[in-house]
């Protein structure tokens, strides 16, 4: 590619924001339709029992309501949500039905759907509708799950949906011959996307032309479609899935959910647009849930530090169903234990437990989070046994930028396998230190001053991206000389619009004002695959080249027969084709040339760099202050260095929530005790407010034309291990080992107690 | 959460509003700044037919300050208390407490009479009204009548208010000079309703040692309440670091708080002795 | 119940309006419905999570916890009414800049909260404007591009006060 322009590693500012900031955004709840209905969701309050009736008599009575919706509407057989990601036929049966029929499963399964002429009274109604069930012991954790004593699905026998098995070497000889070894276990408890727009859909049905239309689509329309298609019974060219604003996605949002399917239904029955919004209470109940794992693991080592292996196993709680992605966090969190560190014998399981909980499914590194927090706490425990720096044990095991690309471990039953593409860790790692000044700060280690004990942590990080198969794109050239692009790729508040214009003005060598970018929605293009796994700038941005390639030779064909020259005696620049003698036509005279592409890859990007944390305990109450955070991050390529530093500073706050605040706490009949925003904490502007990032771009990935890398998931991946790590060294003296997350005030005093407990023992 | 339906009325004098809740007999709740109020609608916790706004009568949001101490008309916003100039020296640990409530958006709108009929156990302006002794003027179908705030709140989320009752001011004893205070609190994040909060003012006797020493807790209680036993450790003797940690421990041992998801039973009573620590050392400083 | 739907008139944005509304209609759906200003967004409706912020009567309020009947013959400003239509204002100028926004969810709250602190206090410090906005929640930017965005509008709003 040329480089006439370079807008691509500019910090262009965004177009999106003309809109978001003056208040004309059109998110899902901003559209409205004539002669629409409003829609509710019944949701179960039950964890888990046997729906014994739903009597809707009452409800459908209410002045202003038009229809009660329930499993008898939909037919003898109600069509379930198939898993999107690693599929296996044997967990077909753990599917989500669209709505609840025989069982419930978890608080928040949807029951029935209102449908009235204001949201108001379709709240009213949900109050009116008499359902009975007959409860059934709640499965309300990991424990109760694996005493298989209540079952989720009596016809399996048991609460284990699938064990994965990750074998590299050979793990038990590895561990017979080590000098040194030690066992630990971690948890970290459950939270998840909270995305700041509640979810929506606005569908409408034309019977005339057979054509429904759904507004309120996002992250992967055209899969989503595929599905509808297939449940509601309709081909899927007569479905139109359009992507609007969406106020992000963080991986929760945009996969299927059984609203996806009742609100499409609910409109063709009906005959009249249906629009349904989530309020939050139903948001935090119903968008998939995340984390909630705990670990059992092994390490051993030769005295010097060098990892010898890695065994143990893994046990997340999935929820009550496996969702369109729910397999993806628990295939993670063993796959890639290892991290960016080379541990020759791994042996490792991963066991997925349900639960009488909201379904689980990924959320912004998804079993990353928890995996680096398991293996960066183990490293400092090691480290301190064997007398070692725990920078020095780090940069020790470090894969190594000769050892690229370098092959991980495969996971049974899944055949594929993937491998690092290039990185140097050690320079990531070299460069956080330097920008943490980590010499100065060790010397604080462990201090008390000021009444506050401090300490410090690294840790080291992968994030993988650039999901395949493929993206696809298509050019237009407009009668006003600008270039309409549109792409399978989703837009959740990443900076499509801006960014991939960037890509699109630099591969077709004109201004960036005049690219428009179109997004998501299924009726852009024949075919997309949306945004996940952090794969848009890798796979869409790729498809951009390719296509804005053809375009190209498009132009240059058409022009040099219209100059009567030779395609290649064509250049284009600026607003304008030009040829020899003085020959040119502006591009609005070309309107109507078009391009479509695709990019397909099968190979993942791995993006990867260090974080280090500096904190300041008060031990008598618990509370820990961030004094420093610093996020070094090599992302191949950048694109725009202003929207990939605020990917990377939003993840690591979200990933200091999860770490500090946020818990989805359950009781034990299965009831979410932290429903609102009053008991869910989120991070506010006065909780973190330093954060410090530095972006990389020294290994580019071989494995696309761009040579960029998935980059919008690392800033969260390593903070749950920082921090545990940092609260350990800064009370080192009293011996604080967290093991779990969050760490909350009263939880870390807990520990603190328990520790000082166990020394005044020992002293005796 | 769309609000449950109810009618709505907004009466120009007290007794009128008075007359409103009366007639519903208990179906009818006073809204000012809805602060509290509007969630509990919104969750669909309460489902008044009527709303009885107070917006319209006048002369409930006045602050007068007076040789009978701080007077607080009832609809006096927190923003109000920020914005009052004299208040700082009139009452400063008032000022120091409110400057805790919640947020910016909401202190534009929330106001004293709204937080002590609502008495959250965690809340503020109820654990200074009880710190304080402060009175309550309250008015109904019967009349007038002036409560302590120590037997106005009476659990979590109750108080002595009848159906047809309305507070109209809030009465704050006079502030002297010289007085020794201070006010710790520890939530979470910042505006969060405190896990517990402690509220402590004495005065000195003519040997300099503490006179009629109040020590107010909230957060750790089903309402705020004053520790008398933590009063006593600190009452006629020099506040020095040997009576604050006795008098902290005291109120540990005086609290009876409870687990709940933020945090155990133990941690809070460990908080609140710390946080009466930390304010009786910064009183005495 | 269904009771009588009520009148009231207030000032949206420098603009008379009249709405004949069921008296349990909040502001905040008053504004995005009824008079389709939109820009104001719902993250909660139970007065936490900032996005439904407006301004009336010059101070910022969380419009899901007021009714649209205790708006009546106040002043309402909307993020709508803090825009123009040829160029950014100094405060959005300063967020694009900054990049202080991603899904923009937030942003409305944001901005009329940053210009209520603003217009009353100019010379505010970067701890104030983290204490004001600490009742804006955002999932996106973490908070710090928007603090040096309002830090940056600063220097617009003491120019116009002084």
């Amino acid at each position: 590619m040329r480089t006439v322009n370079s807008f691509i590693g500019s910090p262009v500012q965004r177009v999106e924001d003309l809109r978001f900031l003056r208040g004309r955004g059109q998110y899902i709840d901003d559209l409205v339709r004539p002669n629409q209905l409003n829609a509710a969701i019944l949701r179960s309050s039950v964890a888990h029992g046997r729906i014994r009736s739903i009597d809707t008599k009452a409800a459908s009575a209410i002045p202003g309501v038009q229809r009660v919706i329930t499993a008898k509407d939909i037919g003898p057989k109600v069509p379930t949500i198939v898993i999107r990601l690693q599929p296996l036929p044997q967990l077909e049966p753990f599917q989500q039905p669209v709505i609840a029929h025989d069982k419930v499963r978890y608080v928040g399964e949807p029951l029935a759907v209102v449908l009235a002429e204001s949201f108001a009274i379709a709240e009213d109604a949900l109050e009116h509708i008499a359902v009975d069930i007959e409860p059934l012991p709640a499965v309300a954790d990991r424990a109760a799950s694996a005493s298989n004593k209540s079952l989720l699905f009596e016809a399996h026998g048991t609460n284990l949906a699938i064990t994965y098995d990750v074998v590299l070497g050979n793990a038990d000889q590895a561990f017979k011959d080590a000098p040194y070894t030690r066992r630990e276990k971690f948890r970290v408890d459950r939270h998840a996307a909270v995305p700041m727009e509640p979810r929506g859909l606005l569908a409408e049905w034309d019977a005339a032309k057979g054509k429904l239309t759904v507004n309120g689509a996002a992250k992967v329309a055209f899969f989503n479609r595929r599905i509808l298609a297939g449940q509601i019974g309709l081909p899927e060219d007569s479905i139109d899935m359009i992507e609007n604003d969406v106020g992000g996605g963080f991986g929760a949002r945009g996969e299927f959910y059984p609203e996806d399917f009742l609100i499409p239904f609910a409109a063709r029955l009906v005959g009249r647009p249906v629009k349904w919004t989530e309020d939050r209470r139903e948001n935090l109940l119903s968008l998939q849930h995340a984390r909630d794992a705990e670990c059992d693991i092994e390490i051993a080592c030769k005295a010097d530090g060098t990892i010898l292996g890695l065994r143990g196993h893994t046990v997340t709680d999935m929820g009550a169903y496996v969702r369109t992605n729910g397999l993806v966090g628990p295939r993670n969190m063993v796959q890639f234990m290892n991290g960016p560190y080379h541990i020759p014998n791994i042996k490792l399981q991963s066991h997925l437990q349900f639960s009488n909980k909201t379904p689980s499914g990924t959320y912004r590194g998804p079993g990353r989070y928890e995996t680096d927090f398991f293996r960066e706490r183990l490293f400092d425990l090691v480290a301190r046994d064997l007398n070692l720096d725990r920078v020095e044990f780090r940069r020790r095991n470090l894969i190594a930028k000769e050892q690229m690309p370098y092959h991980c471990p495969s996971i049974a039953p899944y055949p594929q396998v993937t491998e690092y593409d290039s990185g140097d860790y050690a320079s990531a790692f070299a460069r956080c230190l330097k920008e943490f000044d980590w010499a100065k700060k060790a010397e604080l280690q462990g201090k008390l001053i000021d009444g506050r004990y401090h300490g410090i942590a690294v840790g080291c990080f992968i994030e993988g991206g650039a999901a395949g198969p493929k993206e696809t794109a298509k050019f237009v050239i407009e009668a006003d000389g600008s270039f309409t692009l549109s792409v399978g790729s989703s837009a959740i508040g990443q900076g499509l619009e801006t960014v991939f214009a960037q890509i699109a003005a630099d591969a077709l060598e004109v201004p960036l004002d005049k690219v428009r970018v179109f997004h998501g929605s299924t009726n852009l293009l024949r075919e997309g695959f949306g945004s996940y796994h952090s794969r848009a700038v890798v796979m869409g941005g790729s498809a951009i080249l390719s296509t804005a390639e053809t375009l190209r030779a498009e132009m240059r064909k058409t022009a040099a027969q219209r100059f009567g020259c030779a395609a290649s005696d064509v250049t284009i620049a600026e607003d304008r084709v030009t040829g020899p003698a003085g020959k040119s036509m502006k591009f609005a005279e070309l309107a109507g040339l078009s391009a479509d592409g695709e990019f397909a890859n099968h190979h993942h990007t791995y993006a990867y760099g260090t974080h280090a944390g500096h904190v300041a305990v008060d031990a008598r109450t618990g509370h820990v202050e961030l004094v420093d955070y610093v996020a070094v991050e090599d992302v191949g390529r950048i694109m725009n260095p202003l929207t990939l530093k605020g990917q990377v500073i939003g993840a690591v706050v979200q990933g200091l929530g999860g770490t500090f605040l946020e818990n989805f706490v359950y009781d034990e009949n299965g009831q979410l005790l932290a429903g609102s925003f009053a008991d869910y904490l989120l991070p506010t502007a006065s909780d973190f407010p330093v954060i410090r990032s530095f972006l990389m771009e020294e290994q580019p990935s071989p494995i696309n034309p761009l040579g960029a890398k998935g980059a919008g998931e690392g800033g969260i991946i390593p903070v749950g291990g920082v921090i545990a790590n940092a609260v350990a060294s800064a009370l080192s003296s009293l011996d604080v080992q967290p093991r779990g997350l969050p760490l909350s005030p009263s939880r870390l005093w807990d520990l603190i107690q328990a520790a000082r407990q166990h020394a005044s023992r020992a002293a005796e | 959460m769309k609000l449950p339906s109810f009618e709505y009325a907004a009466p120009t004098t007290i007794a009128e509003a008075v007359a409103l809740l009366a007639e519903r007999g208990g179906e009818a709740k006073a809204i000012a700044g809805g602060q509290s109020l509007m969630p509990i609608l919104a969750f669909r916790l309460a489902a008044p037919t009527l709303l009885v706004d107070l917006r319209k009568i006048p002369g409930l949001d006045k602050i007068t300050i007076g040789k009978d101490g701080v007077r607080l008309g009832a609809k006096t916003r927190w923003r109000d208390i920020q914005d009052d100039a004299r208040l700082k020296t009139a009452h400063p640990l008032l000022v120091a407490a409110i400057s805790h409530v919640a947020h910016y958006q909401i202190r534009n709108r929330g106001t004293v009479g709204g937080s002590l009929a609502h008495a959250d156990p965690a809340a503020e302006m109820p654990g200074i009204a009880v710190t304080c002794d402060a009175e309550i003027t309250i008015v109904g179908k019967s009349g007038t009548r002036s409560q302590p705030a120590a037997k106005f709140l009476t659990g979590a989320l109750s108080t002595s208010l009848k159906p047809d009752e309305l507070i109209t001011e809030v009465r704050l004893p006079p502030w002297p000079q010289g007085r020794r205070w201070g006010f710790e609190e520890f939530a979470r994040r910042r505006g969060d309703f405190a896990m517990a909060g402690v509220a402590v003012f004495y005065d000195h006797d003519e040997h300099g040692r503490a006179k009629d020493p109040h020590i107010g807790v909230i957060g750790a209680a089903s309402h705020a309440r004053r520790i008398p036993a933590a009063e006593a450790a600190l009452n006629g003797r020099a506040v020095d670091e040997t009576t604050i940690l006795a008098a902290a421990e005291a109120a540990a041992a005086g609290v009876d708080p409870s687990d709940d998801i933020h945090a155990s039973a133990a941690y809070r009573r460990a908080l609140v002795a710390t946080l009466v620590e930390r304010a009786l050392k910064r009183a005495a400083a | 119940m269904k009771p009588a739907p009520l009148s009231s008139q207030f000032e949206v944005n420098g603009k008379p309006v009249k709405v004949t509304l069921s008296p349990r209609t909040t502001l905040a759906d008053c504004l995005r419905h009824e008079l389709r200003l939109t820009g104001t967004h719902i993250g909660c409706e139970h007065g936490v999570c900032g996005a439904c912020t407006v301004i009336v009567n010059g101070e910022a309020v969380r419009s899901c916890l007021m009714l649209a009947v205790q708006a009546e013959g106040a002043k309402v400003t909307t993020v709508e009414g803090l825009s123009r239509d040829d160029d950014l204002t100094p405060l959005q100028a300063a967020f694009r800049k900054h990049g202080a926004l991603q899904c923009g969810f937030c942003t409305p709250g944001m901005i009329t909260t940053a210009h209520a602190l603003l217009s009353e206090e100019p010379d505010c410090d970067a701890a104030r404007v983290r204490e004001v906005l600490s009742g804006n929640l955002c999932r996106c930017t973490g908070y710090i591009p928007i603090v040096e965005a309002v830090l940056e509008a600063r220097a617009a709003y003491r120019k116009s006060k002084g």
